[in-house]
């Protein structure tokens, strides 16, 4: 079927949208909470960035996960700490001109596949079920560390989806959906299980802001490239490769985060700001 | 409920329907003709669009440089042909080899059922040369077809270098996810339908072939190139394939927007894009290029190697280089990087081209109709068919009924099965000798062709064509003949029953036609339609049979030359026509027996016969 999550060249802006899950609160009483996010007084950190598509086609999906990765692993959080779902299927793909690398910027600047990424759950192991069991912790004994998401209540967790999607639903690995309403639920389930302090979802896809519309749960910030009735640009087209590199909303995060160093003073607002250009 | 249970409704109805068919028909006849020839105007066709997500746009970059390459490749293929008379087999062999590819052949000879013009013998038999670029790193599971078919007058050596430099440039590239045969075929079609069916490891036109050596996987898509020069002013495209069949939409909407990067010009039925759409202009091209598509699509003739790809449900095109009095020209390069684009989008495929149309009209390159668009025009047609027997039917009925209630009322037996009894006699005679005769047609040809050349001064293909000529013709002699058959004493309405039957035949025969190849399906239509819907035995006969052989299948294949001569702006004279229409004729069986193509036997044993009915009909006494 025709997915119009592919759609190369965007000449039209973007809009992210932030909304917290409080109803209607005033612009400026977000950006105050916008301010204090993440200041709380957590004591760890964790990232779960899952890209759900496969194929040649959706070359920008994992490079949007990656470069997240990229930048989440540079500035401070470790392997251990993050859980990465990909397909993993472009590095060595026979149609790769460049094999064992993902570039996220065209004229090969950046290869944010690198030597050292650690891919969690790979290619088949990137399902919905997978997915919800290591958010709400409900793993059977036999997985490994690595494949888990051990995070408590002093914990912060930035979630990272991209792929396509459609109105409610995000489409994982052209086999199954998850809607809006079960990663609400998935999200009350760890909130009642303590098993974050404050999360930060990040979704990269078309009609992403649905995602969030059915969050009920406290202390979430949500992000998306793209309201509702919308669709996330591609950008990057690159003829050596052959496919678009990355998809214009992650372009920007990923720009954005490039910049940061661990001594920055950079808060949520200069992201979101970003986010809006 | 009261309406068609209650008799005194039903006669009013049927009387409604009878005293209404006449206006009808001709209703009916005119919106088929007419919703055909509107099909190219805008709201019935559609820009094309690429529909295969995993295709994408044009974004590659190619990188052929090869020109010199192809031109002395072509150079030395065409030297080393001319010195041995047929395929340079070892030569391209070599070259195939020091160019990187996995090097097979296979050897094939084929008895052809009477020696044509271009072979003029019964015995052909050629090598095929081709070669395998594998997929660095992928399992050959699925492999991409460039094919060069070389024949004794089209000796196209310059596609043979065009193919090896890009099979040259191909094999120092990693990223092919599919294996890559290139493919040259000796004798042309011949050729191409001997590797196909040994590819396949099916014997499907009987003939016979070497089993391959080296296979590559399911073929997901087909290129057949000719290139008659080695610089071209135009790239011509060729879809229509054996029996009608069309390759996926798709295909033609990648080389379309290829031609567009690279600002090749490419024409369709060797006619330019039309410009200007929102006025009149563009769509009256586009109806004159429609024509033309309806014609080819539905001689059946395979126009070109790619026709007899589709048969193996493998999507393939043909690319045709056109060197015209343009100034502008392009060389190797310019169709080289076309074609290296078109590869390396294939190449992204997952699954076989299944999301666009396999069913459709072309009034331009970038214009399509669709089948649901294009289907009311053949059933407007055939509802005259419908509406005809409806007629004949409802009067038939009052016929029986009249004598019924008579015979009821006055108490004698009716005379009804006496009537019954003879009205099957008369049908059963004509169908079985019109049918003997189609069998005729199609058998007595290609089997008497030596007698016919022991006794007159004629060659075997002109013994099959005149032989064939003959048979239609004494078909015309039958009306006479039947009545030897049947009993003398045939009643007044049992041609009315003849009648019937023939107009349920023509319709189902048009309508499982069309349905498959809507061209050749909507071309009999228009032509047979009127004539079987008119005959009856009173009225003008010398007219009505006038009619009748105008419209009957051979005339109407005479007239589509002329036609398509027209369309293409090289109008025939009448000496010249029937040259054509010969050879023609001459063609089609030979199709018929290489390719197993459908048009002969179609005509000659379903067609020609049912004409028959209605040549009976008229000339009922």
């Amino acid at each position: 079927m025709v997915d119009t999550c592919f759609l190369g060249r965007g000449f039209t802006t973007l809009v992210g949208l932030l909304l917290l899950p409080f109803g209607s609160l005033a612009a400026s009483q977000i950006e105050d909470q916008a301010e204090q996010f993440f200041r709380s007084g957590h004591t760890n950190n964790w990232a779960v960035l899952v890209c759900t598509s496969r194929f040649w086609f959706n070359y920008r999906h994992v490079a949007n996960t990656l470069s997240v990765y990229r930048s989440v692993k540079r500035l401070g959080i470790p392997d251990s700490h993050i859980v990465l779902m990909l397909a993993d299927d472009m590095a060595c793909n026979p149609r790769n001109p460049k094999p064992a690398t993902v570039f996220s910027h065209k004229n090969m600047e950046l290869n944010v596949y690198g030597d050292d990424v650690e891919v969690d759950y790979r290619s088949y192991e990137v399902t919905v079920e997978n997915f919800l069991r290591v958010l709400t912790g409900r793993i059977p004994s036999s997985t490994p560390r690595s494949k888990r998401l051990l995070s408590d209540d002093r914990s912060n967790i930035l979630i990272y989806m991209t792929g396509h999607g459609g109105n409610g639903f995000l489409k994982f690995q052209d086999s199954e959906e998850i809607t809006n309403i079960e990663l609400a639920d998935a999200f009350e389930q760890m909130w009642q299980k303590r098993r974050y302090n404050e999360l930060l979802f990040i979704i990269d896809t078309c009609q992403g802001a649905s995602m969030y519309e059915r969050f009920y749960s406290p202390n979430i910030m949500a992000l998306a490239s793209s309201q509702v009735g919308e669709d996330s640009l591609s950008h990057q087209p690159d003829p050596a490769i052959g496919v678009h590199l990355m998809d214009r909303y992650t372009f920007y995060v990923l720009e954005f985060l490039e910049e940061i160093n661990p001594a920055s003073q950079t808060n949520m607002n200069d992201l979101v700001s970003i986010c809006l250009i | 409920m009261g309406l068609l249970s209650d008799p005194v409704r039903r006669r009013a109805l049927a009387r409604l329907v009878l005293r209404l068919n006449a206006p009808l028909c001709v209703l009916s006849y005119v919106a088929g003709i007419t919703w055909f020839l509107a099909l190219a105007f805008p709201p019935l066709t559609q820009r094309t669009y690429m529909s295969e997500n995993a295709m994408g746009s044009t974004m590659v970059e190619e990188q052929f440089v090869g020109g010199d390459r192809a031109r002395s490749f072509a150079r030395d293929f065409a030297a080393h042909r001319r010195k041995s008379g047929a395929l340079p087999v070892a030569w391209l062999e070599r070259t195939m080899r020091s160019v990187g590819l996995e090097v097979y052949t296979q050897s094939f000879s084929r008895k052809l059922p009477f020696p044509d013009e271009t072979h003029e013998r019964y015995m052909v038999s050629g090598i095929n040369v081709y070669g395998i670029l594998r997929a660095p790193r992928a399992a050959s599971t699925e492999s991409l077809v460039l094919t060069v078919p070389c024949g004794p007058e089209s000796t196209n050596s310059q596609a043979v270098g065009l193919m090896l430099a890009l099979a040259a440039h191909f094999r120092g590239q990693i990223y092919w996810a599919k294996d890559i045969i290139f493919l040259v075929t000796e004798h042309d079609l011949l050729g191409s339908e001997a590797w196909l069916e040994a590819y396949h490891d099916v014997n499907v036109t009987g003939v016979q072939s070497s089993p391959l050596q080296g296979r590559a996987g399911a073929i997901q898509a087909a290129v057949a190139l000719e290139l008659s020069s080695d610089v071209v002013t135009s790239l011509d495209v060729a879809v229509e394939g054996l029996n009608g069949q069309l390759p996926n939409l798709d295909l033609l909407n990648l080389f379309q927007t290829f031609c567009q990067k690279g600002g090749l010009l490419c024409t369709l039925q060797g006619k330019l894009q039309p410009q200007d759409w929102p006025s009149v202009d563009g769509p009256l091209q586009g109806v004159q290029t429609l024509l033309l598509m309806v014609l080819q699509q539905a001689s059946g003739h395979p126009h070109g190697a790619h026709g007899l790809f589709l048969r193996y449900r493998v999507e393939a095109l043909t690319l045709r280089g056109i060197n015209s009095f343009r100034q502008y020209k392009y060389d190797l390069v310019a169709v080289g990087k076309a074609l290296e684009g078109m590869f390396r989008k294939l190449n992204h495929l997952l699954e076989r081209l299944h999301q666009s149309f396999f069913f459709y009209l072309l009034p331009a390159l970038s214009r399509f109709v669709s089948i649901g668009l294009y289907m009311p025009a053949a059933g407007f047609l055939l509802l005259v068919l419908g509406l005809k027997a409806l007629e004949l039917w409802m009067q038939l009925h009052e016929a029986g009924v009249g004598p019924e209630q008579a015979g009821r009322t006055s108490g004698s037996s009716p005379p009804l099965p006496a009537t019954q009894r003879v009205g099957l006699a008369s049908l059963v005679a004509p169908l079985l000798i019109s049918q003997a005769v189609g069998l005729a047609l199609y058998v007595l040809p290609v089997l008497g062709q030596h007698v016919a050349a022991q006794h007159f001064p004629v060659a075997e293909a002109e013994a099959v064509v005149l032989t064939l000529l003959a048979v239609y013709a004494a078909g015309l002699a039958l009306p006479h003949s039947t009545h030897w058959v049947a009993s003398t004493q045939a009643p007044d309405r049992s041609w009315m029953a003849l009648k019937l039957v023939a107009l349920i035949y023509l319709a189902l025969q048009l309508a499982c036609i069309t349905l498959t190849n809507f061209s050749l399906g909507f071309l009999l239509a228009a032509t047979m339609v009127p004539g079987a819907a008119l005959t009856k035995p009173s009225g003008p006969r010398p007219l009505c049979a006038a009619l009748l052989v105008l419209t009957s299948p051979a005339a109407t294949l005479l007239g589509g030359l002329f036609l398509w001569q027209q369309l293409q702006e090289a109008p025939l004279s009448p000496a010249e026509g029937w040259r054509l229409f010969l050879a023609a004729l001459a063609q089609g069986v030979l199709e018929h027996h290489t390719y197993g193509a459908l048009l002969f036997p179609l005509l000659a044993l379903g067609l020609y016969p049912c004409w028959l009915l209605f040549w009976n009909v008229l000339f009922w006494k």
